[in-house]
């Protein structure tokens, strides 16, 4: 049995069952709490059952602009003066939306606890959009629009979805296209609020200098009596079809002088047996240390890129396994065939022992820092609650890692990842 | 939970900075150099980053990939930033197994082998590193920026370096500028963490007493004369959307006048995060350039940036151009707004806020291990640990008619280089 030095000493700094409050209100929403009363801050996170899903196909980026607009003015509020409380008291507060959820994230000194969640309770529950306000938030997000087109990173991780995930869903981004937004009316984001936004399902994780019951309460004070009759679930994810052929697409941006390449596969939900064998996999293909097994090929052998590296996306619909270089375009097919060389012998052969010994380890050693911060306790409490996860997971995490073999890692990375079947996404010059 | 600082000075000049918190089983260690691109010469630009990624391929103690190995598989973390003043490198680390930290940063503080393979391969990522950049626009715009506002010091070139220089600079160029700026006296060691102070200075002893001490270097450059007159740089390239960047000769961070121009930023552009780890820092909706130019809808955003730095460097100002508005709009915006700091003085009231809104951010900065460390080598670069510990009181002590003077000082037009990011065939 491997030791673990931190899960054998520090036990008992890992967030559990006895020190995680879990309560759910009556109107759907879970409240998880945990203190820390090292520094005087909160961090507060959550989310609702509100995503780029719910787009309709020709106002793509609806969610994301809904939820951009909750902050531009509530009934109580207008833009400058909720703004003003915030900054007044060097708090932070945001929204934002992905494909499943939109989330918030708050950042305040404790004393100002009542503050921020009656502001969120504002901005969730009596949002006005006014018309000034979303014009402008319009041409904002078409500029960030603009400025996307011309980033080859973000261009060639947009091909690449084009390609995994075609005639799904997930084939177009949050944030939508140009054409999309610009159709977007304000009675557009009045009508997906009033029909999506609601309590049902949502979760708001409080963790800092607050006794646990008092969060609760603070919560269900300010958002316990909220209820929305026409709060419509989201929609069944589909299944994704794996590539029958590799498919290789490009996508040109002239005057650039750096290429990014995002090739690889769908990837499994986070439900899924093999999240564990997969996550280690991909840590070993390219993360550990200075970017695992593609690191070391294409940055410290070829010396081709500044950054090789690979990346799983795991969610609770399908997920992506992306291999990830930015080049100089001389050496993209150089590097697509490094990458696809390193795909192969991963899928072809167990890796090694030492190996698998060094990512387990890295995965019960890192525990310390993921949790040293606030955010970062609440990070993870939220995603025990979305995933649900249960409160002892971090107890049980370090059986779910040990009991890893590198067959498990063949097995299910051969599921996905075929060396002859890769989606490859070059944009560039 | 948490000690003082204790400083100790080991017999061969290093400088050792301890800060005991026992919030979580936690040690980040940081060594800094006093180099950065501040003391390259013309030709061998970038050579302070370039050697810093090649402190990442190993000694004979730590043949390459082996130091990267015993961090990575316990969970720690390990980086290097180069950056004007200074290169630091660190381990946020697992307590119970950081001595590693220890024995590898003594180890490359001197027996780094620049091989003439490694430094080939390197070069190309190096380059690869610079091309990333130029990819960004507002990369373009403020290398040339940085480039116009100063005539001979070494601020004028971005930390990347040149790429002409990046294709000459040799093995021994590289490892002539390690053995240089890589000795204990040229050295801070900040540690901070679950530890106790008397048993890890005994460890430190025990891993860098015994490096050579070297002559302290001179840190001494020659600021450039004031710019006199306003200088304008255009910048054409790819794309839809246009940027401006206003920047103002600044005062180094030892200037009594820094806290007072970061008031005045935070009025203009909002607060700054003290945080360079995890969160902690705050929207700037209510800062006057962006009521009256993003609301203004004559940008689409607007930012500041005041770096705390050992010579006189730059305070700028970058706005993205509203689709319907001209950079020169733009710019003439910013102006009426600093007039108007100019003509009806601020209010106390609003330096209060200031001042309250750098106490939170500086109680968020406390939160992280990793920030604490990095705060107490950090602020030895350019001043000292004082400085940060009493940054929120120096804040406080601004009054409006300093923010007055100040802005007179240095916001005005013969001070500042203004550039222009216009996409090309506009």
């Amino acid at each position: 049995m491997m030791k673990t030095p931190i899960y054998d000493e520090h036990r008992n700094a890992l967030p559990g069952p006895d020190d995680i409050t879990r309560c759910e209100l009556p109107n759907g929403i879970t409240v998880l709490s945990r203190a820390n009363f090292n520094s005087p801050t909160l961090s507060i996170k959550g989310y609702l059952q509100v995503g780029s899903l719910l787009d309709p196909e020709d106002r793509l980026g609806l969610s994301y602009l809904a939820a951009f607009g909750l902050m531009t003015g509530t009934a109580r509020h207008d833009f400058q003066s909720l703004y003003n409380e915030i900054e007044s008291i060097g708090a932070s507060l945001s929204f934002s939306s992905g494909t499943l959820n939109t989330s918030f994230s708050a950042h305040c000194l404790s004393e100002d606890l009542s503050l921020i969640l009656g502001l969120i309770s504002d901005c969730l529950r009596s949002p006005v959009f006014p018309e000034k306000e979303f014009n402008r938030q319009k041409t904002q997000m078409l500029t960030a629009l603009a400025i996307r087109a011309q980033d080859t990173s973000a261009m060639a991780s947009m091909l690449f979805d084009q390609i995994v995930y075609a005639g799904h869903p997930y084939q177009h981004p949050e944030d939508g296209y140009t054409e999309t937004v610009q159709a977007i009316e304000r009675a557009d984001l009045v009508d997906f609020y009033q029909r999506t936004y609601g309590p049902k399902k949502m979760a708001i994780v409080i963790v800092g200098a607050v006794e646990p019951q008092q969060a609760v309460d603070a919560v269900s004070q300010a958002l316990g009596d909220w209820s929305n009759p026409r709060q419509q679930p989201l929609p069944e994810i589909p299944p994704v079809e794996p590539l029958q052929e590799r498919t290789h697409k490009t996508h040109h941006i002239p005057g650039k002088t750096q290429a990014d390449i995002v090739m690889g596969c769908h990837a499994p939900d986070r439900l899924s047996p093999d999240f564990h064998a997969l996550r280690i996999g991909n840590n070993i293909l390219g993360e550990f240390g200075m970017m695992g097994r593609l690191g070391q090929r294409v940055r410290e052998d070829a010396g081709l890129a500044y950054y090789a590296y690979s990346s799983l996306s795991i969610s609770l619909g399908p997920g992506a396994w992306e291999m990830i270089a930015g080049v100089n375009p001389v050496h993209i097919d150089e590097t697509i065939s490094l990458i696809t060389e390193e795909v192969r012998k991963f899928v072809t052969h167990p890796v090694d022992e030492e190996e698998l010994a060094d990512s387990k380890s890295y995965y019960l050693g890192r525990m310390p820092l993921l949790l040293e911060s606030n955010s970062g306790v609440a990070v993870s409490l939220l995603n025990i609650e979305h995933f649900n996860l249960g409160l002892d997971y971090f107890l049980q995490y370090p059986k779910l890692v040990q009991s890893i073999t590198a067959e498990d890692i063949l097995a299910a990375s051969r599921k996905y990842l075929d060396p002859e079947r890769l989606a490859v996404a070059v944009a560039g010059p | 939970m948490t000690n003082p600082k204790q400083v100790h000075t080991l017999p061969n000049g290093l400088s050792v900075h301890l800060k005991e918190i026992h919030t979580a089983p936690i040690i980040s260690t940081w060594v800094w150099y006093r180099v950065g691109s501040r003391n390259e010469t013309p030709g061998k630009t970038g050579i302070s980053h370039w050697v810093e990624h090649m402190q990442f391929k190993g000694t004979q103690n730590f043949p390459a990939g082996i130091l990267d190995r015993e961090i990575s598989r316990v969970g720690g973390v390990w980086n290097a930033l180069t950056h004007l003043d200074w290169t630091t490198y660190f381990e946020t680390m697992p307590a119970h197994i950081f001595d590693i930290s220890l024995t590898l940063e003594s180890d490359r503080m001197v027996n780094s082998e620049f091989e003439v393979a490694e430094v080939e391969r390197e070069r190309t990522v190096v380059i690869s590193e610079r091309e990333g950049n130029e990819n960004q626009p507002l990369f373009l715009l403020s290398e040339a920026v940085q480039e116009a506002a100063f005539t001979q010091h070494p601020y004028r070139y971005d930390v990347i370096g040149l790429k002409e220089d990046l294709n000459t600079i040799s093995r021994d160029d590289l490892y002539q500028h390690y053995r240089r700026h890589y000795h204990p006296a040229n050295a801070v060691l900040a540690v901070a963490g679950d530890f106790k102070t008397a048993d890890l200075l005994k460890k430190i002893e025990d891993t860098f007493g015994s490096i050579p001490s070297s002559e302290p270097l001179n840190h001494h450059i020659q600021p450039d004369p004031p710019l006199g007159l306003e200088n304008r740089v255009h910048v054409t390239g790819p794309g839809e959307t246009s940027y401006v960047q206003i920047a103002y000769r600044a005062p180094s961070a030892s200037n009594p006048d820094f806290f007072t121009l970061t008031v005045l930023d935070s009025l203009l552009t909002g607060p700054s995060s003290l945080n360079m780890f995890g969160s902690g820092g705050t929207s700037n909706k209510t800062s006057r350039l962006y009521r009256a130019l993003v609301e203004g809808e004559i940008s689409v955003s607007c930012q500041g940036s005041l770096q705390a730095t050992l010579d006189p460097y730059l305070y700028s100002i970058y706005l993205t151009v509203h689709p319907s508005h001209s950079p020169d709009e733009v710019l003439s915006a910013v102006d009426q707004e600093i007039q108007r700091v100019l003509d009806s003085p601020i209010t106390t009231a609003e330096i209060d806020r200031a001042v309250k809104q750098a106490r939170a951010l500086f109680a968020f900065s406390s939160e992280n291990i990793s920030n604490q460390a990095f705060w107490l080598g950090y602020s030895e670069m350019f001043a000292s640990y004082d400085w940060f510990e009493n940054y929120v009181d120096h804040l406080a002590q601004v009054t409006p008619e300093m923010v007055n003077h100040i802005a007179q000082t240095y916001l005005h037009p013969d001070n500042r280089v203004v550039g222009f990011y216009t996409p090309e065939g506009s």
